[in-house]
């Protein structure tokens, strides 16, 4: 009999049963909640009049929507503070822990399960945000859910969900130097294209992938959705043990052998069978920056920009669409692209080793005159640690401002938002159109490095030269 | 719940591949914390300038208005997984959208509200898109039972995810009743699995 993957593995272990309707019952580990997609389900709940069935299970925080300039409150946007006061009073009447601002604990909800070793190999992981899918870099199965699933889960600790295939993608080779994982992700979606993904789970593996750290591997599933699959996942392996050994709702010491033991297990088969396989030559890939108005729009930094004259009509059509909302000019070099915003934080890449990679490029270097640079810790504990290590005065003596951790310019629901047609390079996730707070905003997706080093020359540069001159 | 077997109404046509629900419904108006008035924020960056005046946008005009059926592309709501995207459709009157193809997660958020996805073959789409266009009167019916998008006396098959068809059909597009008959089931999985923070790895050998 063939072996098995751990999606496979994962999913009979938590199917309840089969529902009418064919989906499957999913009973969930971990449902993380936050201040935007949560208050509606939790007024569902009131008026159905049914309780939190588990609120051990459920964890929240605040991210989309705190200011990341001042932490006093009541916060100048009004709607802001109702917002967090209502999640305040929800969790509190629920028995829900809350992870509050100024709490230590408090963070992009991505970035906050796991350095709390609340996300675990083999947990069913959701959350009413799409970039759940980070959470599978640890072998959990961990997807996005709407509102009204977030009312499931709360009222039964379940969600119906269909069963998705699996698609195996074999990142071979070794990275090139000054190539990070999100290269990694946006060269995989380029290939695979923004809806490759639909119906799959991804589970990223080969030589590269296993060499990455947790935050690599991390940026790496982030970015699944993007594109099409709802699910991505990394099997679990020393580097994840190691990294989740001694967190605070890890398994404590006298449990640690057996979860190991369990998460070992957990691994897909050498002879699982796959619903698709892709090899992508890891030594391939170079700097990524999008050009476009969807994630799946990038190019290498030594390329150009496509020319709708030289594709067929069905594509040239939304390239056309990108390039005249980008206001690029097609059959150009990417390279030389004027900024005026400079963005490092996110789920994508706001962690510690996204901050060292862009303080790397920016020490002894000053961000170019007219650019606006913002450095945003992903968590208040990459802050901390930022800030032990001196990044925050690598960034601040650059010309960067250097914020409190939160959601902050990944989608501007909070004051940081760009301005008219102002162009950002970002290392967050998504390029859509008016994504960044201005409706004719645009936003260039790169690596942190590639965004340090496009700050300091005030244009798309190589993030390989700068760190050739070291 | 009301079994959902067919909708019909006049039709509006959304131009565009690859529409994300942050231009469905901009990230502001995700500062709520009811659903209410979503129906008004409909696509509003591409509706209105920044002055708040309208612009040319099939949604604007005077003959559309009313309409309960959206005729979109491929690819629609990708992005993120906000819930507001359909709701605001759904808010704003709209019981059906036919396209190419959708994102999984809109799909699935649109089907738990009761809103009706369904996919036409792209040639299908197209002579529907040009139909609706020439006939802001006509009636497009959608017909899951039959498994069929009728409209102007033809009538094109449709495609949608079985289970997500039974449940309109049967009327348990919304599972939550159905998911509070297991709990006893549940509740033993709650004790036999691991939980954050409480362990329960030991109890597994
Ligand atoms: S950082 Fe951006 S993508 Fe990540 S959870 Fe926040 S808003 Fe969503």
């Amino acid at each position: 009999m063939a072996g098995k993957t751990l999606y496979e593995k994962v999913w009979e272990t938590h199917e309840v049963r089969r529902l009418a309707s064919g989906q499957s019952q999913l009973f969930i580990d971990l449902h993380l909640i936050h201040e935007v997609t949560s208050p509606q389900a939790f007024g569902m709940l009131r008026e159905l009049g049914l309780p939190v069935a588990m609120p051990h299970r459920t964890f929240a925080t605040v991210d989309h929507i705190v200011p990341t300039d001042s932490r006093e409150e009541p916060f100048a946007d009004p709607l802001a503070q109702a917002m967090i006061e209502e999640l305040r009073k929800n969790t509190s009447a629920n028995g829900i822990e809350l992870f509050d601002v100024g709490s230590g604990k408090q963070g992009i909800v991505h970035v906050v399960g796991p350095e709390q070793g609340l996300t675990q190999p083999g947990f069913t992981i959701v959350c009413g945000d799409s970039h759940t899918s980070t959470h599978g870099a640890f072998g959990a199965i961990a997807f996005g859910i709407g509102t009204t699933q977030v009312r499931d889960v709360l009222a039964t600790q379940t969600v119906a969900m269909p069963r998705l295939k699996v698609r195996r993608i074999n990142v071979n080779g070794e990275l090139r130097p000054g190539v990070s994982a999100k290269d990694v992700i946006l060269h995989i979606i380029r290939t695979l294209g923004v809806k490759g993904g639909q119906g799959y789970a991804y589970e990223y593996g080969g030589e590269v992938i296993e060499a990455m750290s947790m935050e690599e591997r991390m940026t790496v599933c982030n970015m699944s959705i993007e594109g099409g699959a709802r699910v991505g996942y990394v099997n679990p392996d020393e580097t994840t043990f190691a990294f989740l050994k001694g967190r605070p709702y890890a398994p404590a010491e006298d449990e640690w052998e057996d979860a190991v033991a369990r998460w070992r297990g957990l691994a897909s088969d050498p002879d699982a069978s796959y619903d698709d396989v892709v090899e992508i030559d890891g030594s391939q890939i170079a700097p990524y920056v999008t050009w476009g108005i969807n994630p799946g729009q990038a190019i290498t930094v030594d390329e150009t920009v496509p020319d709708p004259a030289q594709l067929p009509d069905d594509e040239a059509e939304l390239v056309r669409e990108a390039l005249k909302y980008m206001q690029l000019e097609p059959g150009r070099p990417i390279k030389g692209q004027k900024i005026d915003v400079a963005f490092v934080g996110s789920c994508t890449n706001g962690r510690l080793s996204d901050l060292r990679a862009a303080a790397r490029v920016l020490a002894g270097r000053r961000v170019a005159a007219g650019v606006r640079a913002l450095a945003v810790p992903g968590s208040e504990q990459v802050a901390r640690q930022a800030e032990a290590e001196g990044l925050d005065r690598v960034f601040r003596e650059a010309g960067f401002e250097w914020r409190y951790a939160g959601c902050s310019m990944c989608l501007a629901m909070n004051p940081d938002k760009l301005v008219g047609d102002e162009i950002s390079i970002s290392s967050s996730n998504r390029n859509f159109k008016g994504r960044q707070g201005s409706p004719r905003g645009r936003t260039l997706l790169a690596s942190p490095a590639m965004v340090a080093a496009a700050a300091v020359a005030g244009e798309v540069v190589d993030v390989r030269d700068f760190l050739e001159a070291e | 719940m009301e079994a959902i077997k067919r909708v019909s109404g006049r039709a509006v046509v959304i131009p565009g591949d690859e529409i994300d629900t942050d231009r469905i419904i901009p990230a502001r108006y995700l500062k709520a914390i009811t659903f209410d008035g979503l129906g008004e924020a409909l696509f509003y960056d591409e509706r209105y300038d920044e002055n708040g005046n309208p612009r040319e946008h099939p949604l604007n005009r005077p003959e559309r208005q009313g309409a309960s059926i959206m005729v979109v592309g491929a690819g629609f709501g990708s992005g993120s997984s906000r819930e507001h995207a359909p709701q605001a459709i759904k808010r704003a009157g709209f019981k059906a959208v036919i396209g190419e193809s959708f994102a999984e997660i809109f799909f699935g958020n649109a089907t738990q509200i009761g809103l009706v996805c369904v996919t036409l073959e792209p040639e299908d789409l197209g002579v529907l898109t040009e139909w609706v266009e020439a006939h802001p009167e006509g009636e497009v019916e959608v017909d899951l039972e039959a498994g069929e998008v009728r409209f102007g006396g033809r009538v094109a098959p449709l495609g949608i995810r079985e289970a997500a068809r039974q449940a309109l059909v049967s009327g348990r597009w919304d599972p939550l009743s159905e998911l509070l008959e297991a709990m006893d089931k549940v509740r033993e999985m709650d004790e036999r699995l691991p939980a954050p923070g409480r362990g329960g790895y030991g109890r597994m050998r």
